[in-house]
């Protein structure tokens, strides 16, 4: 990407910031703030009521374990419907999308995913009642000094 | 910002290893050896030791598929001549070993293969095919917290003999000898990752950066590759060699068959 | 060759909460890698996961290159009734791969 077009990105990502209230995207280069945009629409974001359980320094990006919870009492009358997370630096914005129900009594979803890169990782909570929640952590992937080449 | 995070993430990762490292040398008295598992974080810690997260556990679990699965022109499965997995136990600790009626030592790996040419009359295995690694994975499992305990065998010692010597010789562009960065450095940082002690405790491997389980073969080609050496020929006896040398420098340490290692 | 590791409690109080851990053996190829040709490498990835309790859709998880090989998902679920998970994972090239377990509910 050459310097202009990247300028041109950022200023459509804090134009895009501007108009929707983001919050926690307000720092995030525009590919995931897209990505968020997308999950979230017009609604604002709060930061709050999750915890994203990630190493904060990596020693292998290939593999990087992950837990998201989200404080919810998981009841018909309020719940969360789904987890999303984003990572800002790998070739594309969404790391996956979880869908979730009262059926499921918790709303912890663990897994493992790829960093690229050392970046900031955000996680977005969507309530049974529209409702948007978030939290993000920078994680920092230390790199080998002895790399497989021969594969 | 993030220099702050990274300095507090070293000191954690710091104090976590040196408090471990305090544990296990009270726990096995003067032995100051350290396995690979003692230099990874604790999140990598806990991965291998989960069977049920630990990703090596899904070729274990193969190679309990093809030790009951009939191969080659005997019709015979491993299961048929050594009956429950359960009569490996010990086995992965021992290896390499020399075979009845030859004279060379061979691998783990080498001895599998071994029965399935000789005594399944099946094609051989190709080094690093997923399953021959299911199968080694499956029988070094069985060894898991057994004590490293080379066989009592006096033909292996001049192989052993030549195993440490090619440790300790230089080589590759680079110039670099296995001794200068795991025996003379290991501990200290290379990179941002701790120089391993190389002691072969955890084989075969779920290494993440191959995101996948290799041999003890595969991890000695990535360290010559990473000197710039030539990598000896898959076939070659420089790698039981240096096997054995390893293992019996390891002699007593716990087997940990899957490890996990970044 | 389809291979699965599942972990679920055998046996559950009735309305206790239960995880669910699964991994599956895969390449996760990202289609971002260069191969030994210098050619990309065509994606390979795992897209869904989904998860029921005797027929019923609990869990559902898409998934992107960004998901490590060997996928590890890890979920809970209330043991509402005896019967049967069922896990299901789809993807690239035609990969189906479908995995049951049995939890009896007392």
């Amino acid at each position: 990407m050459d310097r202009r077009r990247f300028l041109a990105g950022t200023a459509t990502a804090i134009g895009a910031i501007v108009v929707l209230p983001l919050g926690t995207a307000s720092a995030t280069p525009e590919a995931m703030a897209g990505a968020i945009r997308k999950v979230v629409g017009a609604s604002q974001v709060r930061e709050g009521r999750v915890s994203l359980d990630l190493p904060p320094l990596v020693e292998n990006g290939s593999t990087v374990p992950l837990v998201v919870s989200v404080e919810s009492p998981m009841r018909e009358a309020d719940y969360i419907k789904a987890i999303h997370v984003f990572n800002e630096k790998n070739p594309q914005p969404n790391v996956f999308t979880a869908r979730l129900g009262p059926r499921n009594g918790r709303a912890v979803v663990g897994t493992r995913i790829k960093l690229g890169d050392s970046q900031k990782i955000v996680a977005i909570a969507e309530t049974s009642g529209g409702q948007f929640w978030s939290a993000s952590a920078d994680v920092i992937v230390t790199l080998a000094a002895c790399l497989d080449e021969a594969t | 910002m993030i220099a702050r995070h990274f300095g507090i993430g070293l000191a954690i990762v710091f104090i976590a290893s040196y408090a471990l490292a305090q544990g296990m040398a009270d726990k096995g008295g003067t032995d100051k050896r350290r396995s690979g598992t003692q230099d990874m974080g604790g999140v990598l810690q806990k991965m291998q030791d989960d069977d049920t997260a630990n990703p090596g556990m899904l070729f274990v679990q193969l190679g309990g598929e093809l030790w009951g699965k009939a191969s080659g022109a005997s019709g015979k499965s491993c299961a048929d001549c050594h009956g429950s997995v359960a009569s490996m136990k010990g086995v992965a600790a021992r290896y390499p070993a020399i075979p009845k009626g030859a004279d060379a030592p061979v691998d783990l790996e080498g001895r599998i293969d071994l029965c399935r040419t000789a005594n399944q009359r099946a094609g051989s295995l190709t080094s690093e095919s997923r399953e021959l690694l299911a199968l080694t994975a499956y029988v070094a499992h069985q060894s898991r917290g057994f004590p490293i305990t080379p066989p009592d065998d006096p033909r292996l010692a001049p192989f052993r003999a030549r195993g440490e010597k090619l440790w300790q010789a230089r080589q590759g562009q680079l110039n670099l000898s296995c001794a200068i960065c795991h025996d003379d450095n290991a501990g200290k940082k290379l990179a941002g990752v701790t120089i391993p002690e190389a002691h072969p405790t955890g084989y075969p491997i779920y290494r993440l950066e191959w995101q996948t389980l290799g041999s003890l073969k595969r991890r000695l080609r990535n360290c010559l590759a990473g000197i710039r050496a030539e990598p000896y020929a898959y076939d070659a006896p420089e790698y039981v060699m240096l096997d054995l040398f390893l293992m019996d420098r390891a002699r007593g340490m716990m087997l940990e068959s899957p490890g996990v290692r970044p | 060759m389809a291979n699965v590791l599942v972990n679920a409690p055998k046996t559950a109080k009735r309305g206790s909460i239960v995880e669910i851990k699964a991994l599956i053996l895969h390449p996760m190829e990202t289609g971002f890698r260069p191969g030994p040709n210098g050619r990309i490498i065509p994606r390979n990835i795992i897209e869904r996961f989904t998860a029921t309790w005797n027929g019923t859709e609990i869990f559902d998880m898409e998934m992107s290159p960004a998901i490590a090989a060997n996928p590890f998902v890890s979920f809970f679920a209330v043991a509402s009734e005896s019967g049967t998970v069922g896990l299901r994972w789809t993807g690239d090239e035609g990969f189906v791969v479908e995995e049951r377990v049995a939890i009896a509910v007392e």
